[in-house]
């Protein structure tokens, strides 16, 4: 389904929680809304749902207004956060519920109970209740639920919210997986950004109602086009005096622009690790952490405080040891602009040797 | 641990003293003339009738309660369109009969709807008697057991949260088929509580119904206000007798009420 929406706005009492959003989605997109928690998105997927009357502002389905439309009649999936689950009914019961409603005849709700559970690997757990199943299944159960009526539309709030670490990873590509099969468009809330690019085809960042940015995981990592992104996805550290490093003097023609440099951006090592080594500053070791698969170095250069990575298998750091410190590209920002600026002095040099 | 068991020990001395010792006192009384003199007791026409009357209240009033109870915890839980001040109003007002001695809830309704009352005589000329009749007992009754269903309904509602219900919704379910087969199974045994509770309370009263009623004999007499006036007329075997029926389908309803009680909680 072709999914439309243009100025859309809600209010709670004094609270603007969804301000100005307009998107459009295309036909077998999986989306997944992103942001801190309390930003608007969950507010956004319920007026899509029917759930939530926005204050203002079009939804539009395959080119048809479904404002005044309910829930019952917008042919779209649902699953909850908690999954929502009729807890006095069965597997079976909780799958076939919507297909009852719709008066489907006997045969054909068995036919179609009997594939969604095989499509789920819920086999041999149709009579269980959900207090008898764990997180992971009573998930799929949900999933089962709102795909038994064949919506045009799947909408998933924090669908793994509530599941523990491990079982959150396969079922996110077990997810995805079933969404490419189905064909189905989708559209997903979380406030977890790795779950985000993992799963989806395009993002969209939301903060404090509005909404920052769309575009696909790379493209919003790449260039983000808000300092809230920047500082959202990834990890980052900013630092208000640019122009005093090396390469990014050129940022004192614009007064009060900050940075936000991302560890990735970040080399260090000993000199004989580096070829442009003019263009490198010192600094001194901070701290250093062991992150399980990588270190994680806290340097100090004069007021500056930069953090970046550094493989297991380059030579230990000790705290207190001076390193060369290549920055290659920084995100600068002020209150007008905000622009990708690589270190001059790399690109300089490399012609230079050129 | 002996100070526990003191403790125990004196509760049930306690109970003994306030249960246990006046229903056996109202069976022995009851039968002081053996079977005959309670089936006399019960069987007497005016005994009849006003057990009678009690029953047909009971059934009103349980219906109407059911009923308007459960609608009005539904609203008051679940419709935010009602907003929080006025759902804040309505429900303390739910509250009202709790805190209302039954006395005064009959006397509001003999002033509001007796026949010195505009409205009260307004009704009588279309031949509607409210007050010194059935409709003033029922309306009193329903004024005193209104919170009991709504009490018991509401934090089961509020427990179990909207999600289930919108989780129909977006299957395509209407209000009323979600109500019943999503809503319904998950209070039906707080509602079968409740509805107890009436019962047992509607059986009960007898401070607003003696105020409404005006306890006439063979018109407007429940089973406690000639249980009263056996009283006042010195016919304390008779008086023995209605009671002990009374006692009777208390603690029917009390064993009834333990058994939905152990099926709420599963």
């Amino acid at each position: 389904m072709h999914v439309e929406v243009t100025g859309l706005n809600k209010r709670f009492g004094e609270f603007q929680a969804v301000s100005s959003v307009s998107f459009s989605i295309a036909k077998g997109q999986l989306i997944g809304l992103l942001g801190p928690s309390g930003g608007g998105k969950t507010s956004i997927l319920r007026m899509l749902a029917g759930l939530e009357t926005p204050d203002s502002g079009d939804i539009v389905f395959h080119g048809q207004r479904v404002n005044d439309l309910p829930p019952q009649e917008r042919g779209i999936g649902f699953v909850f956060q908690n999954y929502a689950l009729f807890k006095h009914m069965t597997v079976e019961g909780n799958i076939a519920f919507g297909l009852e409603v719709k008066k489907w005849s006997k045969a054909k709700i068995k036919e179609r109970v009997a594939e969604l559970v095989e499509l789920t690997g819920l086999s041999g757990f149709e009579k269980r209740y959900p207090h008898q199943l764990s997180g992971g299944q009573r998930q799929r159960v949900a999933f089962a639920r709102a795909l038994a009526p064949e919506p045009q539309l799947l909408l998933l709030d924090e669908p793994f919210a509530a599941i523990d670490a491990k079982i959150r990873h396969e079922l996110r590509s077990w997810l995805r997986e079933m969404i490419d099969r189905l064909g189905i468009t989708s559209i997903f809330v979380t406030h977890d950004q790795d779950e985000a690019i993992e799963v989806a085809d395009e993002i969209m960042i939301i903060s404090k109602g509005v909404l920052e940015q769309k575009g696909s995981p790379w493209e919003i990592y790449k260039d983000p086009k808000t300092p809230f992104v920047a500082s959202f996805i990834g990890e980052s550290t900013i630092v208000e005096n640019i122009a005093s490093l090396k390469g990014f003097q050129e940022a004192a023609n614009w007064p009060g622009t900050k940075a936000l440099i991302r560890p990735e951006y970040i080399e260090i090592g000993k000199e004989n690790e580096f070829t442009l080594l003019s263009a490198t500053e010192i600094g001194q070791v901070s701290h250093i952490h062991f992150r399980g698969s990588e270190w994680l170095v806290e340097i100090q250069i004069g007021d500056t405080k930069l953090v970046t990575y550094r493989s297991l298998e380059k030579d230990v750091l000790k705290v207190g040891d001076e390193v060369h410190v290549l920055v290659h590209r920084a995100y600068l920002y002020n209150e007008q602009n905000n622009w990708v600026m690589e270190n001059a002095l790399k690109a300089d040099l490399l012609s230079v040797y050129i | 641990m002996t100070i526990r068991r003191l403790w125990i020990g004196l509760t049930f001395v306690l109970f003994g003293l306030l249960l246990g010792i006046p229903v056996v006192r109202i069976a022995i009384g009851a039968f002081d003339g053996g079977w005959s003199g309670f089936i006399d007791g019960v069987g007497r026409p005016e005994a009849l009738h006003a057990l009678m009357m009690t029953g047909m209240i009971v059934v009103i009033v349980t219906v109407i309660n059911t009923i308007f109870g459960v609608m009005l915890a539904l609203y008051l839980v679940r419709a935010n369109w009602l907003g929080t001040q006025l759902k804040r109003l309505l429900n303390s007002i739910v509250d009202l009969p709790f805190a209302v001695s039954p006395i005064i809830g009959g006397l509001m309704i003999v002033l509001l709807l007796g026949p010195d009352a505009a409205l009260g005589a307004l009704l009588n000329k279309a031949g509607i008697d409210i007050v010194y009749a059935l409709p003033g007992m029922v309306l009193a009754t329903l004024f005193v057991t209104f919170p009991l269903i709504i009490r018991e309904v509401m934090p089961v509602l509020q427990e179990i949260g909207a999600s289930q219900e919108e989780a129909a919704h977006m299957l395509g379910a209407y209000p009323w088929t979600t109500f019943w087969r999503v809503t319904w199974p998950s209070i039906q045994w707080s509602v079968v509580y409740g509805v107890v509770l009436t019962v047992a309370r509607t059986l009960g009263e007898f401070g607003a119904v003696l105020v409404v009623s005006g306890n006439i004999l063979f018109k407007t007499q429940t089973a406690t206000t000639l249980v009263y006036q056996d009283v006042e007329n010195f016919n304390v075997t008779a008086a023995n007798s209605v009671a002990l029926v009374l006692a009777a389908c208390s603690v029917g309803l009390l064993l009834f009420m333990e058994w939905v009680k152990s099926r709420k909680e599963n």
